[in-house]
């Protein structure tokens, strides 16, 4: 009875953080020629209004896709076409063809962070509310609590409402699949294997319905996909907390090694971190293990993967989002890195202010809620097996609750040593990008750090070791 | 990191609140502010570049200095922090500079002196009985009321976005409520008597708090009817409460005085000038006075009954602050509203001398004679319902009766607070915000009261609910309609109105619990 007001009250803290951070810059904002995000975003709206759709992925005189050309999936297409009905509406300069090109006004501003509220409110924040109310052996108060930390995840709110995107439409997946996950559990065989059809079924006619229009023809669905793929664009942009980047601090790969040898690599790697929790995850399915392999997939994805962008670990802090819950000390602090991974770019935006602010409010609101100070055991840090098995081969091995707290005390100590660096001091002449660098380079290595832990989880998590939390 | 984790763990949630509170007002830097900000930059350079005997008299700006000494020497003070952050905000002639380091500093001056009503709410929940507490920490009076007043929706947006100083000097308030409840008289006293001179508009509880030091703190035991025991009566009580008064009076005062600049000085505080009516009424008795003229004199018009060409043309809804003459009710003098006043807070100080109740009776007191004064004040503010909402909190969360009065009056006057911000980006802020209050002290009071009879009547929640259609038709239908050129002032009017009758409603509600409370006997516990 009374969970839903506390839960509303939370609901509301969410988005009155994300309205009140939207009041800030956005991405390129008086920025000409190119802009940014927000001008990308605008523009999509201006090509999927004013041409035919068989039009938006090619290029021609009305679409030059050097221009914040398409280059996300029919989904993002349709979206921004509602978005363009709308903005018809109210006022149609905002989507003349190309007349519209770098328009910025206030009531503009407006309109296109409403869009991204609204979304957020119809899809993205439902999804997080019935993921906690689904959450079980949990409290009401507990259940509340964790929706209000998933709700304020720096990260997602300063890329969505600060700089300018729309990331919410790929974020409900993992909710959505986790909770097709729970069908899995029903058994394979019988109940369980009919609704693995109706799911099969659901998933590839919703597939089907997106790509429609772009699959009559294998131009279309070439083009569309080399569009989503760009390949051409080479192994890393800008810089971004992946193994490449990091690694051509060192070894500049660009230079040594042709295209094509890049691109194989760059999938062997990343095929091959994928694989054991994979492989875990057929030979003993478990919806715990199933989202822990969608972190470890995504991180594997985020550092080995081709033309990788760093908003692209929201892709990883979400399913994190999802195991808040069960290793709240890891996940609160992975949080707080993924968002400090992105710090150059929020800083480009003109965005500290609310950085600071979303970041001391998220890590406040995980401390309280989750007493994570308190929960750095072996136990409830999810390394029991681990431990125990190498225990049978070093005796001694009890240090790792010990070494993992003089981590997080590092990594903090860092995180805010680069930040006010960052801010305060100029570069050195030699080294322009000096700090950009050494904020990328130690967030890969932390999420490496990252990759082998949630690794360990999955591959010592077994039988029995679930059956020993059920009689506790 | 065992000391940061107790810290950090729900043991203190008083610094989570305040702290989550902090965090939001930072957010809320880059919104909308009013002329409010302009006019206290310009104090800021006046106090820093004039000397004293010019403070009162500069006029190169049209926002005079209109608060008493003490919160001219709080600019003075701050204008020595401000030098740090932009030289130029210093300037008297730079009329309307807002650069970003200037928005930074007042922004932050704020925020940081919110430090004092965070610490008088500290002081309130010491207070509070916390007897009824179940075990659930959202269920303790004490963290209901911290939330109530840390989280007030009304103190953020008007001192966080539309820009003014009321936290510290709301804190100030509470403090000396608080020092009252705690038996320490004499640094209740002090403060209250700091307060006024930081800004005179607490002038308005000053006879509670005269009535009440004289009743129950100068005359130290009473009869067993809970009447004065006249020979009790201590001088030495008196004169020392006299001598706190007169003290800071001088210093505060004093200065003006030596300089022969007292009628300055007092004629700047009460600028009698100005009309019944701020541009927007405050939702009072004369807004109702006002809206019945009005509609009186549109049916006189319709049935003839009145000369088109005797009506003045100039309406008071026009939005200009000026004098202005009633058509068909009789005009009122600010003569008349002060004996209003007057008579409207005679019978609570007479319950607080013949009735004395301890410092709970002294709060009622104290919250009607600022209701009463808004009630008929001239020329009030809608901003001053703060002054009553504020206190109330502290009763609310000990009887169910006392809660009741309080949602309809903070719902209703946090409402009426929505003209304030009148800018599209803000109209999320203020929606989300007022959500947030209003379901989270609905529901907490509701909760902490669940096993006594409901809250609400049915009445009185079709009122309350009739809020949201009235929002709507303000703000997102009217604007469409072709009434928004002819009728321009309709939805002020409307919100006015509305929101009138329910803080009337709450008033002569709160009136009527006071005089028929039976007067409690000395020996029940505080």
């Amino acid at each position: 009875m009374e969970k839903w007001y506390l839960m509303t009250t939370v609901v509301l803290i969410g988005l009155t953080v994300r309205w009140t951070v939207s009041l800030n810059s956005y991405s390129g904002a008086g920025k000409p020629p190119m802009f940014g995000d927000y001008e990308a975003q605008r523009h999509w709206q201006e090509i999927t209004f004013n041409l035919p759709i068989k039009q938006w992925y090619f290029n021609s005189t009305d679409n030059n896709l050097l221009y914040w050309g398409l280059d996300y999936p029919p989904l993002t297409a349709y979206h921004s076409l509602l978005c363009a009905y709308v903005a018809k509406v109210i006022n149609p300069d905002w989507i003349a063809l190309h007349t519209s090109r770098g328009y910025e006004s206030q009531a503009h501003k407006l309109f296109m962070r409403a869009t991204v509220l609204i979304a957020d409110l119809l899809i993205y924040i439902p999804a997080v509310v019935l993921y906690c109310c689904c959450l079980k052996e949990m409290s009401t108060k507990k259940k509340v609590a964790n929706a209000l930390c998933i709700l304020l995840y720096p990260g997602l709110i300063l890329i969505d409402y600060g700089h300018f995107q729309q990331m919410e439409l790929y974020h409900s997946l993992p909710f959505f699949c986790f909770l097709l996950g729970k069908c899995f559990k029903k058994g394979l065989k019988g109940k369980g294997f009919v609704l693995l059809v109706k799911l099969a079924c659901t998933v590839v006619a919703s597939f089907v319905l997106c790509w429609l229009p772009f699959v009559t023809e294998k131009e279309q669905t070439l083009q569309v996909l080399r569009r989503l793929f760009p390949v051409d664009r080479g192994l890393f942009e800008d810089k971004v907390a992946n193994i490449w980047c990091s690694l051509s601090v060192f070894l500049k790969i660009k230079n040594i090694l042709p295209r094509h040898t890049q691109i194989k690599i760059s999938f062997c790697f990343t095929f091959l971190s994928l694989l054991p929790a994979c492989i875990k995850l057929i030979l003993q399915p478990s919806p715990k293990g199933f989202r822990y392999t969608l972190v470890t997939c995504a991180l594997s994805f985020f550092l080995f993967s081709f033309q990788v962008h760093e908003k692209s670990i929201l892709l990883v802090s979400l399913p994190v989002c999802l195991v808040l819950n069960e290793i709240p000390f890891m996940s609160t602090w992975f949080l707080l890195v993924s968002t400090f991974s992105m710090l150059p770019l929020l800083l480009k935006d003109d965005l500290l202010m609310p950085t600071v602010v979303t970041v001391v409010a998220f890590f406040i609101a995980c401390a309280t809620s989750f007493s994570i100070f308190e929960k750095t055991s072996e136990e409830e840090l999810q390394l029991k097996s681990f431990s125990v098995s190498v225990r049978k081969y070093l005796p001694c091995f009890t240090f790792l609750p010990r070494v993992i707290q003089r981590l997080f005390l590092m990594s903090a100590i860092t995180m805010v040593l680069l930040t006010l660096m960052t801010v305060t001091l100029d570069p050195p002449q030699k080294f322009p990008d000096l700090f950009p660098v050494l904020v990328c380079f130690v967030s890969c290595l932390k999420f490496l750090f990252f990759l082998v832990y949630f690794n360990i989880i999955i591959m010592w998590d077994s039988k029995s070791g679930r059956n020993q939390k059920k009689t506790d | 990191m065992a000391a940061l984790g107790l810290a950090a763990s729900g043991g203190n949630w008083f610094s989570a609140l305040a702290l989550g509170v902090t965090l939001l007002k930072c957010l809320l830097i880059p919104t909308y502010h009013s002329t409010d900000f302009e006019v206290h930059r310009n104090w800021l350079a006046i106090t820093h570049s004039l000397p004293v005997s010019q403070w009162y008299y500069e006029e190169t700006s049209e926002w005079t200095l209109d608060y008493p000494p003490f919160f001219a020497w709080f600019e003075y003070a701050l204008s020595h922090v401000a030098k740090y952050f932009d030289q130029e905000m210093l300037n008297i002639h730079n009329l309307n500079y807002a650069s970003a380091k200037t928005l930074l500093f007042q922004r932050f001056s704020v925020i940081f002196t919110d430090i004092l009503f965070v610490y008088a709410v500290h002081e309130c929940c010491k207070c509070i009985d916390g007897k009824k507490a179940g075990k659930e920490l959202t269920e303790k009076p004490k963290f209901i009321l911290s939330v109530l007043l840390l989280w007030n929706f009304g103190l953020l947006i008007v001192d966080h976005i539309h820009f003014q100083y009321n936290g510290f000097l709301m804190g100030l308030m509470l403090l000396s409520i608080a020092r009252l409840f705690q038996k320490r008289h004499m640094e209740g006293a002090l403060l209250f008597a700091v307060l006024l001179h930081f800004k005179h508009i607490y002038l308005y509880i000053a006879p509670a708090y005269g009535i009440y030091l004289l009743r129950s703190y100068c005359f130290t035991a009473n009869k067993p009817d809970g009447s004065v025991r006249w020979n009790s009566f201590n001088f030495v009580r008196l004169i020392s409460l006299g001598l706190i008064v007169f003290l800071v009076s001088a210093l505060s005062l004093g200065p003006f005085l030596a300089l022969n600049q007292l009628p300055q000085v007092f004629s700047r505080l009460f600028p009698f000038k100005r009309g019944l009516c701020h541009a927007y009424w405050a939702p009072n008795f004369w807004a109702l006075y006002n809206a019945l003229d009005k509609v009186l004199s549109v049916i006189g018009l319709k049935l003839k009954l009145l000369d088109p060409n005797k009506i003045p043309k100039a309406s008071m809804t026009s939005g200009l602050v000026q004098q202005f003459q009633h058509t068909v009710l009789p005009s009122v003098t600010p003569l008349a509203t002060l004996i209003c006043t007057l008579i409207a807070i005679l019978p609570s100080i007479f319950c607080l001398w013949f009735k004395p109740q301890g410092p709970k009776g002294f709060l009622r007191c104290l919250i009607l004679c600022a209701l009463s004064s808004f009630m008929f004040g001239w020329h009030v503010h809608e901003k001053a319902i703060l002054l009553a909402i504020l206190p109330m909190s502290l009763l609310s969360v000990g009887k169910a009766g006392d809660a009741s009065i309080f949602l309809i009056l903070t719902t209703t006057g946090h409402y009426s607070l929505f003209p304030l911000l009148f800018t599209a980006p803000e109209l999320p802020i203020k929606i989300l915000l007022m959500l947030l209050f209003t379901v989270y002290s609905i529901s907490s009071l509701k909760t902490l009261f669940r096993k006594e009879k409901p809250l609400f009547n049915w009445m009185e929640t079709f009122y309350l609910l009739g809020l949201g259609p009235l929002e709507v038709f303000c703000e997102f239908v009217f604007p469409f309609t072709s009434w928004k050129l002819k009728y321009s002032f309709l939805p002020l009017l409307l919100t006015s109105a509305y929101c009138a009758v329910g803080i009337t409603y709450a008033w002569f509600k709160l009136y009527v619990s006071v005089l028929t409370d039976p007067p409690v006997s000395k020996t029940k516990k505080q």
